[in-house]
């Protein structure tokens, strides 16, 4: 009787799992360095108009978002149905636009600033009432280059 | 008694935690990049300053009314008529002695443009227009111009001026970039993208 008997065993050991977590690990860096989060909850319907003469904004940082369109569903109780404009994560007056874009250069470094992009993401449904009022301030904050964000696609869609 | 070594913790778990944080950013994640229309802004000027005077026939006006109809020069168009009739205006080449256009194949007609650099198409909009036409409207129009473009970079150096400016702004581009800068400013000047916007009707 020996204390240090081998034990019998003739099934395959289990393959390790211990390097699961290293390999898993590996993808979640990954895509945490490549996710871009979605800078604004969105309080509007949004829904974007086609357009095929379309260019691509790279240099997401260079880039000033402005939103307009009808408040959401969740909303609509407090801010009634008609088009407004939301301004990081609040609606804002035609007023403050001006004041928004004044804070954004702020934040800019000054060699980067002639480089600063306003992209409209307005609902296709808006009046341009709305639209025109804002460009009036874009103009008075001299934030000229600006860019109608669209969906890639037949414009004919938008008059249907 | 013997010294009772510290149990070992289990690590089994930790892949589900770090599945959980990794489906996290798979779903947040957004790789698209976005694209438009891009326009520039004309500055703000005060309000006394004196529009220049440009001759009727250089305009090409489109009106939009708060029922999202169109009306070119004054008759009535469907959306799908005008990048037509802009190419159509754009292209006349009416024009005689120092304001001849080279270039131009449209039908000469004295009423039309005299050449690409003087004709101005100007939009107008109603506050009521929706969104959307505008937008389609501003397609429209663009296309018109790149439609020019690309006939005569075409014709002048065998490529596309979208194809030009594509490569442009590719930076894996290896061609020589200065000879396409301009090229693309040559074409630029002869078809000036002119494009007036007035303030809205109400």
């Amino acid at each position: 009787m020996s204390k240090f008997k081998k034990k019998k065993s003739g099934d395959l050991p289990a393959i390790s799992t211990a390097s699961l977590p290293d390999i898993v690990f590996m993808l979640l860096f990954f895509f945490m360095v490549a996710t871009v989060m979605r800078q604004n909850t969105l309080m509007i319907e949004n829904k974007l108009p086609f357009a095929d003469q379309v260019e691509k904004l790279d240099k997401k940082d260079l880039i000033m978002y402005i939103y307009a369109g009808k408040p959401s569903k969740r909303y609509q109780a407090q801010y009634g149905t008609e088009a407004r404009i939301q301004l990081n994560d609040k609606f804002a007056s035609v007023e403050e636009v001006q004041q928004f874009i004044y804070s954004e250069r702020e934040s800019k470094r000054e060699e980067l600033i002639p480089y600063l992009t306003t992209a409209l993401k307005v609902d296709e449904e808006t009046n341009m009432g709305l639209v025109s009022d804002i460009k009036q301030e874009l103009r008075k904050a001299e934030a000229l280059k600006i860019n109608y964000t669209t969906v890639v696609g037949d414009a004919m869609q938008n008059v249907e | 008694m013997a010294k009772r070594s510290a149990p070992e913790v289990n690590a089994g778990s930790m892949a589900d935690i770090a599945f959980l944080l990794l489906i996290f950013f798979l779903v947040t994640t957004t790789i698209e990049t976005d694209s438009g229309i891009s326009r520039k802004l004309p500055p703000w000027q005060p309000e006394d300053v004196e529009p220049p005077v440009i001759k009727q026939r250089n305009i090409f006006t489109v009106l939009v009314n708060s029922n999202n109809q169109l009306l070119v020069e004054d008759e009535e168009m469907e959306l799908s008529e005008l990048r037509e009739a802009a190419v159509e205006f754009l292209d006349n080449g009416g024009g005689t002695g120092d304001e001849a256009c080279s270039f131009c194949q449209g039908a000469k007609d004295p009423n039309s443009s005299v050449n690409p650099q003087k004709a101005i198409i100007s939009l107008v909009n109603n506050r009521g227009t929706e969104y959307g036409t505008y937008i389609a409207v501003q397609n429209e129009l663009v296309a018109a111009y790149n439609e020019l473009r690309d006939r005569e970079a075409q014709r002048m150096y065998g490529m596309s001026f979208t194809q030009m400016e594509k490569n442009y702004n590719d930076p894996n581009y290896n061609g020589d970039k200065d000879a396409l800068k301009e090229k693309i400013d040559v074409i630029t000047d002869m078809i000036p993208q002119k494009l007036s916007e007035a303030e809205p009707t109400s």
